[in-house]
């Protein structure tokens, strides 16, 4: 008796994805949505998109969704919860959105220890804006606005955001994951399981950073850019469990 | 209760359960009162925001989640909430704003000043969106001017901005105020989002990339500001039904002006005051329906002339304006305004009459 | 590898497939080639090759390709 194993899941739109070839988005997406259904969270679940590539993430999900300004994700997911504190509500933000223009937002919604999930997809550039500099951009990294390479002395180092929001006391949950390998994506998978889990037992700030590839601004083909996550991306930004005080 | 205060327990009374704001002088006790207000209540909600910009945001996520919600600060402050306004405009997300003015530009001082009108009116932040604009002149219109911030932003689902100043911000004068609302019995907002159960998912967004979408939906906006240009704009006049003279000015201003005006009709001079309570939208008809037997205003305002555009504006040529300013957080006495008043009235030889 | 049960097959929907080949590359049996001919957005697409019988290309339903797919094109069945 043949069973189908495997298909789209409930909370995904039918819309196609927008995303290039290979973009890690696609598979996050898909990883958020399923992990919504299997928690049984969909009809109480409110997503704040970001700008960015993901800016119509609304598409997609088949949830509540509300836009915010730029890097403004974890204040105006704030509001929402602080008002509907049962329901379920993420962020879901790109490194520029959450670690430039947003840091005081994301640091502070950590410290507060607000009782959101937030998703931050590193692709360490810039993506829809066309591959400037993102704090996540890699020493030596080539972007459209670093010519020659990111130069420390110019530019300044990485940005480990996720190693600074773990100091917060009001962050509970933060893992780095990667969506480069089949073993990753079942990996981050359980990270976003674990970190709704977290929102759901009402325990605290969870994030989940997950290093995803991004082939047309990398200037790459899709399987070279997952290459280049397992190979030189985790050396500055390694895939651990950053602070886990869920208990 | 100061001035601030009297605005607190007037968004409390209309059912205002989300306020987020930050600390900057002339408006702390407005926070301050709403930390308290907020935890006395069950479902009240009150965050010392990490900024102006953070605090507007988390009003528009308040508000997308069916709050009654409010922030406040003074002018720098209100600069950088401009984009999260703009947004509340394109989102159709209702919410309160309040601004206790300052002197600026830049870091400016404490003291009072109306140097924020453009950037009230004219819509501090981008796109083609008109903020509601409220302009209280004594306690009790605080009050009234708040209840009605609350219902004018739900009614239309649109930012209403309440523009005071640093003085009516701690100025005590008696208020009376009206029975509170109980947000449960307000009516349901039928596009909140709050999780989709038993009803297809919606979107709030203001992100629209086709073009034939976009123009639709600003043209939407715009017949919403006409409408409301058509209900709501308010004006109160004081002496001006025999005046040659009128003078227009709101806030704290207005009132420095009726004690110039009746210093001047104690001269004997034909003065009144028509004091614009909602500057946007700004009372047109009033002052041009006035312009038929008034051939000169003069403006007042605290600042070096911003008001006055909207007034020749509305006039169109149809009378003499003049103005009369005090930047700076400079406080003009009633007797200086009523010089400036009479020193125009006769190098207008309106002593002669028409 | 030892060869397994040709126990799954899956589908692809060529017009949502984009050409990046991820799940070319994390298939265990090769049953994944790239298309000859392009879809209406202009890719390649991946095409299954249905070879019942064969055992160096037999499909058993792992899903990896579809857990790779960032398009959702594939679905998978098996039994």
């Amino acid at each position: 008796m043949e069973e189908l194993v495997f298909t789209r899941p409930r909370y995904l739109k039918k819309a196609p994805f927008h995303y290039c070839p290979g973009c890690g988005h696609s598979i996050i997406h898909r990883l958020v949505a399923e992990v919504i259904e299997e928690l049984g969270i969909g009809d109480r679940t409110i997503g704040v998109p970001p700008a960015g590539c993901a800016v119509i993430a609304y598409d997609y999900f088949d949830v509540d969704m509300g836009e915010a300004p730029h890097g403004r994700g974890p204040a105006v997911a704030t509001g929402i919860k602080r008002i509907l504190p049962d329901r379920i509500v993420f962020s879901y933000q790109g490194d520029g959105d959450i670690a430039a223009i947003g840091t005081a937002e994301t640091i502070h919604a950590a410290n507060r220890g607000e009782n959101i999930t937030v998703i931050f997809v590193n692709n360490s550039c810039y993506g829809m804006t066309g591959g400037q500099m993102a704090p996540t951009t890699l020493l030596g990294q080539n972007s459209t606005t670093t010519p020659g390479g990111r130069d420390a002395r110019r530019d300044g180092a990485p940005i480990d955001l996720s190693e600074i929001l773990a100091l917060t006391r009001g962050a509970v949950y933060i893992e780095r994951t990667a969506v480069s390998s089949l073993k990753n994506i079942m990996r981050t998978k359980k990270a976003i399981t674990k970190a709704f889990k977290t929102q759901m037992e009402g325990k605290g700030f969870s994030l989940v950073e997950i290093l995803s590839p991004c082939p047309t601004n990398w200037k790459m083909s899709t399987i070279d850019a997952c290459r280049r996550i397992d190979e030189s991306v985790v050396q500055t930004f390694p895939l651990k469990v950053i602070k886990d005080e869920t208990g | 209760m100061r001035g601030s205060q009297v605005i607190g327990e007037a968004a409390v009374r209309a059912g205002c359960r989300f306020y987020a704001g930050y600390p900057i002088t002339p408006q702390n006790e407005l926070p301050e009162f709403m930390s308290g207000a907020m935890a006395d209540l069950e479902d009240g909600t009150f965050i010392q925001a990490e900024s102006e910009i953070a605090a507007i945001n988390m009003v528009i996520g308040a508000s997308m989640a069916g709050a009654r919600a409010m922030t406040s600060s003074s002018s720098p402050g209100i600069s950088l909430k401009q984009e999260g306004i703009s947004f509340l405009a394109g989102l159709e997300l209702p919410a309160v704003i309040v601004n206790v003015m300052r002197g600026g530009p830049g870091l400016g001082n404490i003291a009072p000043s109306q140097g924020d009108y453009f950037q009230a009116t004219r819509g501090g932040g981008h796109g083609d969106y008109r903020a509601i604009v409220l302009a209280p002149a004594h306690g009790q219109e605080l009050a009234d001017l708040t209840r009605d911030a609350f219902e004018y932003a739900d009614r239309y689902r649109t930012p209403v901005m309440i523009l005071a100043d640093g003085m009516m911000g701690q100025m005590m004068e008696p208020v009376v105020f009206p029975d509170a609302v109980n947000p449960a019995k307000l009516p349901r907002k039928s596009w909140i989002l709050d999780g989709a159960r038993e009803r297809p998912s919606r979107i709030i967004r203001s992100l629209i990339l086709d073009t034939v979408e976009m123009e639709e939906h600003n043209w939407k906006l715009a017949r919403k500001y006409r409408m409301i240009s058509t209900e709501i704009p308010r004006a109160e006049t004081y002496m001006t039904e025999d005046a040659r003279l009128v003078v227009i000015a709101y806030g704290t201003a207005a009132r420095i002006a009726r004690g110039g005006i009746r210093r001047a009709r104690e001269m004997g001079l034909k003065v009144g005051l028509l004091r614009p309570v909602t500057l946007w939208p700004f009372p047109d008809r009033a002052i041009r329906e006035m312009s038929r037997l008034v051939k000169d205003f003069m403006v007042f305002e605290m600042n070096t002339g911003q008001m006055v555009e909207d007034v020749r504006l509305a006039l169109e040529g149809r009378s003499a304006v003049h103005f009369y300013g005090r930047p700076g957080g400079i406080i003009s006495t009633p007797d200086e305004v009523g010089k400036a008043i009479s020193s125009l009235y006769y190098r207008q030889h309106l002593k002669e009459g028409p | 590898m030892t060869a397994k049960t040709n126990k799954g097959r899956i589908v692809i929907d060529s017009s949502l497939c984009k050409g990046c080949y991820l799940c070319i590359s994390v298939c265990p049996n090769e049953c994944i080639v790239v298309s000859d001919e392009t879809n209406e957005k202009g890719y390649y697409p991946a095409r299954f090759i249905n070879a019942k019988g064969d055992r160096d290309h037999a499909c058993t339903g792992c899903a990896l390709c579809a857990i790779m797919c960032p398009d959702i094109a594939i679905e998978v069945y098996r039994g």
